[in-house]
């Protein structure tokens, strides 16, 4: 498989008065061409950041790379310059965030807005830009999208706006595609509408899609891959399968306890106990130690490496180092494990 | 549970009445809440759902309709000693714990201002000690009552918003959103506290919220709006068994799970209005179809919808 995007060690900070908020602390990943990986997390754990580093959005005065790379076709995007970043911004990469009003301008038409990209990265003139525009607002599914042309962000509800964001990043043809929380904002149908488009899209452009969420339904819905992160680090990386149905790590068990399935009885719903951690002062050992019940006493002094569990999937907890004890995973979680052959809870049947 | 607290009576909320641009938010609904239970409000936005609540509340004046609370018409006449007395008995916890918390209040302040307007607290000490209660209630402790709201995190700050909210012993709580703007390991120590509060108070909760699968796991019966009026009502487990109403179909057919499998299987309901052919010669109203569960219908979709049920 192509390798599009390679995360190498990276580590970044935040110089801020308090002190050195250590935001991301030594992630790797790699992103495989037409695959969507999701990142996981709750808010604080990095993902945001970690994709805004690849785009190079960070204040420069206060962010600062402290080891690592980011390689993307043979180039390391840690260390290009500004007008370097610009030709790859929108062209090569592109990003969707989460509110789509303030990322439209307010005062513009979205005509404008749609060809702005397009004179800036290609070399097409201004009636050829409008006509791709139309073609890529009928793509995304805008009715009558050359009276819409005119239009400013206000005249469309929620879901069109997200609709003309994505035309907008599409509109290059980007070989990546960051979507940050692209559907948070919106209502279940239209969100629905909204993962169904990005998908289909994908299919038609061949592209590679980095969507954070902390929604794990959506996850599930969108990820050929997911990583989960905690604490400015991931803490498991596998296929949707492995990390659904064969989760390692106690932080991903408690992820998928505390989150009610359709058929969660009346018993109390689990929550992970205490808040994430200061990454002003991030722990010594295992970040998730201090709030995890499986926590062994290794991971209050040494930081876990990755143990793979198969060949798509590893996660870095000592749970599953060879010497330490065997633990009962959540009840919620072994019920999962039931359905995934090779792991020791599976009872038969495929996935 | 067959005590009502609450009838909701042909309820309407317009806005811009007479002008071209009016807004009917809601439209003519009915309801009741028992005493202790709670009564799940979903829908998309700008069904009507969180207008509702705060009608119910009066921070609208009801363009028509009436709202009983133990008997009492809460959009009647008032003197503001009786609308005193009304406010106490009902709070509200909102979505954004960022703007309902004033930034420059130290939370002792935040949480002792209903204290203080109702006077529930004879000296200092007592007050004192009435808002280190709270806080050790929503599980924070008596040092946070010195700090400023911006002190907190979101989940923090939202357990604020639930101490501001029982600081005056209320018997009725809307919660508009509560967890929507929280983190997902967060939003199950929220609706946790939820869940034994009304245990240990006997609180009534109307949740409004359109994450169903939260909507589902606190509430004992379940209403969906749709465009400004209840197109169904049913006790929780019956609505998601049994959705009878093709909206309330589309919209749980929208929602994703947890479960890859699920996800590559699941397919989507759309919802049309125009299925219905109503015309105006048509009653439509909420019917029961079996005891319980409520739908909007006509007279001649009444049948093929029993017909559904029973299967």
């Amino acid at each position: 498989m192509e390798k599009i995007l390679q995360v190498k060690n990276l580590e970044l900070s935040f110089n801020t008065q308090a002190g050195e908020v250590k935001a991301i602390r030594g992630v790797n990943f790699d992103l495989n061409k037409g695959e969507t990986l999701a990142i996981v997390g709750e808010s604080g754990s990095g993902k945001s950041v970690t994709t805004k580093s690849i785009m190079r959005l960070l204040p420069e005065q206060s962010a600062e790379f402290k080891n690592g790379e980011i390689l993307f076709g043979g180039r390391d995007l840690t260390k290009l310059s500004d007008k370097e970043m610009q030709k790859i911004r929108g062209k090569e990469i592109s990003m969707i965030f989460q509110d789509p009003m303030t990322s439209l301008n307010p005062t513009m038409p979205i005509g404008r807005q749609l060809t702005e990209p397009l004179l800036k990265h290609q070399k097409i003139s201004k009636t050829e830009a409008k006509k791709v525009a139309i073609d890529l607002l009928r793509l995304v599914g805008m009715p009558k999208p050359e009276l819409r042309m005119k239009q400013y962000p206000h005249q469309f509800s929620g879901g069109q706006r997200q609709r003309i964001v994505i035309a907008i990043s599409l509109a290059c043809n980007p070989k990546i595609l960051i979507a940050d929380e692209p559907t948070t904002a919106l209502d279940v149908t239209i969100q629905a509408q909204i993962l169904e488009l990005m998908k289909d899209l994908q299919k038609k452009i061949d592209t590679s899609i980095i969507f954070i969420t902390h929604d794990l339904g959506v996850v599930a819905n969108v990820a050929d891959r997911v990583a989960v992160m905690y604490g400015g680090k991931i803490v498991e990386i596998g296929t949707v399968d492995d990390v659904f149905y064969n989760p390692q790590h106690p932080y991903t068990w408690g992820l998928l306890s505390s989150m009610p399935s359709l058929d969660t009885e009346d018993a109390k719903l689990y929550a992970i106990p205490g808040t994430p951690p200061d990454l002003l002062d991030p722990p010594k050992g295992d970040a998730f130690a201090l709030r995890s019940e499986y926590a062994l006493k290794i991971d209050m002094e040494q930081n876990p490496p990755f143990f793979k569990v198969s060949e798509t999937h590893s996660a870095a907890t000592w749970l599953l180092h060879p010497d330490a004890p065997q633990v009962e995973p959540p009840l919620t979680v072994i019920e999962r494990m039931k359905k995934f052959p090779g792991s020791r809870y599976y009872e038969g049947g495929a996935v | 549970m067959a005590e009502k607290l609450l009838e909701i009576k042909n309820l309407k909320q317009y806005f811009n009445i007479g002008k071209a641009n009016e807004v009917r938010a809601v439209d003519d609904i009915s309801f009741d809440i028992y005493r202790g239970e709670t009564l799940g409000l979903v829908g998309e936005s700008g069904c009507g759902k969180s207008t509702t609540g705060r009608s119910i509340i009066r921070l609208y004046d009801a363009t028509d309709g009436d709202v009983f609370y133990e008997g009492e018409n809460v959009h009647g006449k008032k003197s503001k000693q009786d609308l005193k007395k009304f406010n106490r008995k009902m709070q509200m916890i909102f979505q954004d714990p960022y703007a309902s918390l004033n930034q420059r209040m130290k939370v002792m302040d935040i949480i002792a201002e209903g204290i203080d307007i109702h006077g529930l607290a004879k000296n200092q000490t007592e007050r004192k000690k009435m808002v280190y209660d709270l806080l050790e209630t929503v599980g924070l402790n008596k040092e946070h009552a010195n700090r400023y709201p911006h002190e907190f995190s979101g989940g923090q700050r939202q357990r604020l918003g639930i101490a501001r909210a029982l600081a005056v012993d209320p018997d009725f709580i809307i919660a508009d959103e509560p967890i929507s703007a929280l983190d997902v390991s967060i939003q199950a120590q929220v609706v946790n506290l939820l869940k034994e509060l009304q245990v240990e108070k006997g609180l009534t909760f109307l949740f409004i919220a359109h994450d169903l699968s939260m909507v589902k796991y606190i509430s004992d019966r379940i209403g969906v709006m749709y465009f400004g009026k209840l197109v169904e009502l049913a006790p929780a487990e019956e609505l998601y068994k049994n959705p009878l109403h093709p909206y309330t179909q589309s919209l749980l057919s929208a929602i994703p799970l947890p479960d890859p499998n699920y996800e590559r299987n699941r397919v989507r309901k759309s919802y049309d209005p125009a299925v219905h052919e109503y015309t105006k010669a048509d009653d439509v109203r909420m019917r029961e179809i079996s005891p319980g569960h409520f739908v909007q219908c006509s007279e001649r979709e009444l049948e093929s919808i029993k017909a559904a049920a029973v299967n």
